[in-house]
């Protein structure tokens, strides 16, 4: 599926979105991120797959500075979004996680109404100037995110209420309402069946048009189906980062190949 | 045998059956263990409780039944003649006892010896210096009916006890018998055992709820002797409270309501929002270090006796309020006021606040900051938006818990804001609460036979519905609030 149905946008994919040179991660005296190099492309779909505590959660979180809230995490090597680097001190973290959004493994809608969890974002960076052009972006954000038909009579009641699936698409609309360049999404159908998760993958797969996405899973199929470019974890390193078809049919290396045919994980 | 000893008697008995009862499965199944359905110690638990339990229990009862049985038998030894003007029966059965034990101590002094007792005749002999001379008091000359009443009362209450210890020491050896009998390897001992720790569980929590239920009683019964004297519609609508032990007194309530609302509201304006940013400074600021010495240093305030907090407001706060506020304001002249004791009661309750809230606070999950984090929120905005929002019931709850603290507390007011009963809206004026005029009603020598003391209780049951209500109401919101993440 790799973008040889849309040639058109070949170029514009090549474009370097995320750069990371040696990137190293410490918890404590735990090393979780051995020496990460990858570049992330723009408009691509990008999957991280690996066992578990092979640190690709971790990864992801270094690319919106997430690890910043935990107290004994400490990021080496350097990140660049866009060519800026992310770890340099004049950079804003919040600032920065407004470009980068983030889906969570567990759908996290806050106790609210479906229309304030969206108006979320936007409102606390002043994104809309009055009540029309937030009604106007809260909309936009709950199509994309391909749940407006399900909510849209309903904007008033609590986000906790939606099922699973819609709580998850719910959180990914949240997400792109604040119109972030880059999204994150941390195993984002882990907790969802199998309906729910094909519906998601849907978005994924039409959100590439605007973001760059990167997807941590542990559903190889859903890597295969979902992403262009695969990148594989293991023990904190990245072993191997390849189109997606080449990492599935023709890995390089040995331990992915382990990987992906089930001998470990 | 005093009860202490049959108590000892009893357990030792039970101990020896354990050991027989714990040998015997083990001889049953010759030494092998393993054939047996439980652990030899089981089948010697079987014979202690078997032994014990209702040895005790029986021992327990006869002493809350005895002292109503002899009691029964000896008043109508009193005449009604022999009752004072004045005086009623209950106070003469309290000489009695009184005698009774006083000639318990002349025996064990040696001044009197069993014969002596028995021929010794109250309208002869001075029972008063006699008991005095060993020590015990008498209010009065001592009735010769009264005399008898205790001699008899002494008498009865040796011979009962003498069979009390008999009655436990033969069941205790009874019971130890049966469960022996009972032993063999198929047996389920354990299950026995599991049954008494049930059993003991359940007992236990009894305690607590029959404690709950006789408080309320007590204070039901003598609130209606109360309603009885003084007119119910006057306790609750009078707006003045003006007791006068010489009669005539105006018992209203709502004067003291007053009080105690106005001071516990005062001291949750201080309290809820200096607690409140404690909590969430504490849960969502803080680092590791900051909060192992911050948390602690602030339940120590939770730890200072009230009276101490009393003294803090007479001899600082009340001073302070007075200089600074009151005087300069024209508002009053008195150390003792509302402000005083709210500010002071306030302190007290930081801790109850901000503790219940930062446990509170924690409990939201973390998914919601990652969440609002996520989105490029900062630290306040996700505190002000998400966290609070979500944790609001539950701080409602800690709130409401503190406010009931409040409006039961005594000695900070006592000491803080006076003892006058007032309906005023200056915080500067002295005024009182529910609680003082408790204690102030019921402390010196009175008698419960008059409105004025028993107005206490009426009070005391008030305060109780107005506190359980704020518990119920305080329960209900955080059961509500734990259902919603789960």
């Amino acid at each position: 599926m790799y973008d040889a149905s849309n040639p058109g946008v070949t170029l514009e994919q090549t474009d370097i979105k995320i750069a990371a040179n040696k990137v190293q991660v410490y918890y404590g005296e735990t090393h979780a991120i051995k020496d990460v190099n990858i570049d992330i492309q723009e408009k691509t779909v990008t999957a991280f797959i690996g066992p578990s505590g092979c640190g690709k959660s971790t990864f992801l979180r270094c690319l919106n500075r997430m690890n910043d809230t935990i107290d004994i995490c400490r990021v080496e090597g350097d990140i660049h979004l866009d060519g800026e680097d992310i770890y340099d001190k004049r950079v804003d973290p919040v600032q920065l996680r407004a470009k980068v959004g983030m889906v969570f493994q567990k759908p996290n809608p806050f106790p609210k109404s479906i229309y304030d969890n969206v108006a979320y974002g936007p409102r606390i960076h002043g994104l809309a100037r009055n009540k029309g052009e937030l009604d106007e972006i809260v909309e936009k954000a709950l199509r994309r995110g391909a749940i407006w038909d399900e909510v849209k009579d309903r904007l008033d009641a609590p986000g906790t209420g939606l099922s699973g699936g819609q709580q998850q698409r719910l959180c990914i609309a949240r997400a792109i309402a604040t119109e972030p360049e880059v999204l994150l999404m941390d195993e984002p159908c882990s907790a969802l069946d199998p309906i729910a998760t094909a519906q998601v993958e849907e978005l994924i797969d039409d959100l590439r048009a605007r973001y760059s996405v990167v997807i941590v899973t542990h559903s190889m199929q859903q890597a295969a189906r979902v992403s262009q470019k695969t990148a594989f974890f293991h023990l904190g390193n990245l072993v191997e980062y390849d189109d997606t078809a080449n990492i599935f049919t023709n890995p390089r290396d040995e331990r992915t190949e382990s990987y992906i045919t089930g001998r470990i994980g | 045998m005093s009860v202490g000893l049959v108590i000892l008697v009893v357990v030792a008995i039970a101990t020896v059956g354990f050991f027989i009862g714990r040998a015997r499965a083990v001889s049953s199944v010759a030494g092998d263990v393993r054939q047996l359905h439980s652990l030899p110690s089981y089948y010697g638990q079987t014979v202690f409780l078997f032994s014990a339990v209702p040895a005790l229990l029986v021992t327990l009862a006869w002493l809350l039944l005895q002292p109503l049985y002899v009691e029964n038998q000896v008043s109508g030894i009193i005449l009604p003649g022999d009752i004072a003007e004045g005086s009623s029966l209950d106070l003469v059965m309290a000489d009695v006892r009184r005698i009774s034990s006083g000639l318990d101590t002349a025996v064990a002094a040696g001044v009197l010896d069993k014969n002596a007792l028995t021929q010794l005749d109250a309208s002869q002999t001075d029972v008063r210096a006699l008991l005095g001379d060993v020590g015990v008091a008498l209010a009065s000359d001592v009735h010769p009916n009264v005399f008898a009443a205790a001699r008899e009362y002494r008498a009865t209450t040796a011979t009962l006890k003498g069979a009390m210890a008999a009655v436990a020491v033969v069941l205790a050896v009874l019971g130890a018998v049966i469960a022996f009998a009972r032993i063999h390897p198929e047996y389920r001992a354990r299950n026995v055992s599991e049954l008494a720790i049930k059993s003991l569980l359940i007992l236990s929590s009894m305690v607590a709820i029959l404690t709950t239920v006789g408080i309320i009683f007590s204070l039901l019964f003598e609130t209606s002797n109360f309603f009885r004297m003084y007119p119910a519609r006057d306790f609750f609508f009078n707006l003045t409270w003006n007791p006068q032990f010489t009669g005539g007194s105006d018992l209203g309530i709502l004067p003291l309501l007053w009080g105690t609302l106005y001071v516990s509201f005062v001291a949750l304006i201080f309290a809820v929002p200096i607690g409140l940013l404690v909590a969430i400074y504490l849960s969502e600021y803080a680092s590791r270090k900051v909060r192992s010495i911050v948390k602690p240093a602030i339940e120590v305030l939770a730890g200072i006796p009230t009276i101490v907090y009393g003294l803090f407001a007479l001899i600082t706060i009340g001073p302070l309020l007075r200089d600074y506020f009151a005087q300069p304001l024209g508002l009053g002249a008195s150390s003792s006021s509302v402000l005083t004791a709210g500010v002071v009661m306030g302190i007290m309750l930081i801790p109850f606040v901000s503790s219940l809230s930062d446990d509170v606070i924690n409990a939201v999950p973390q998914a919601m900051r990652d969440g609002s984090y996520g989105l490029g929120a900062t630290q306040s905005e996700t505190v002000r938006q998400v966290i609070l929002p979500a944790a609001l019931p539950g701080i409602v709850g800690a709130i409401l818990l503190a406010a009931s603290r409040a409006i039961g507390e005594t000695m900070i007011v006592v000491m803080g804001a006076g003892a006058a009963a007032k309906l005023s809206l200056n915080p500067f004026e002295a005024m009182t609460t529910i609680t003082v005029k408790i204690v102030s009603q019921l402390t010196g020598d009175t008698e419960f036979a008059s409105p004025e003391t028993l107005v206490a209780f009426a009070l005391g049951l008030s305060l109780f519905v107005v506190t359980l209500c704020l518990n119920v109401l305080a329960l209900y919101i955080v059961r509500k609030y734990r259902e919603e993440y789960e």
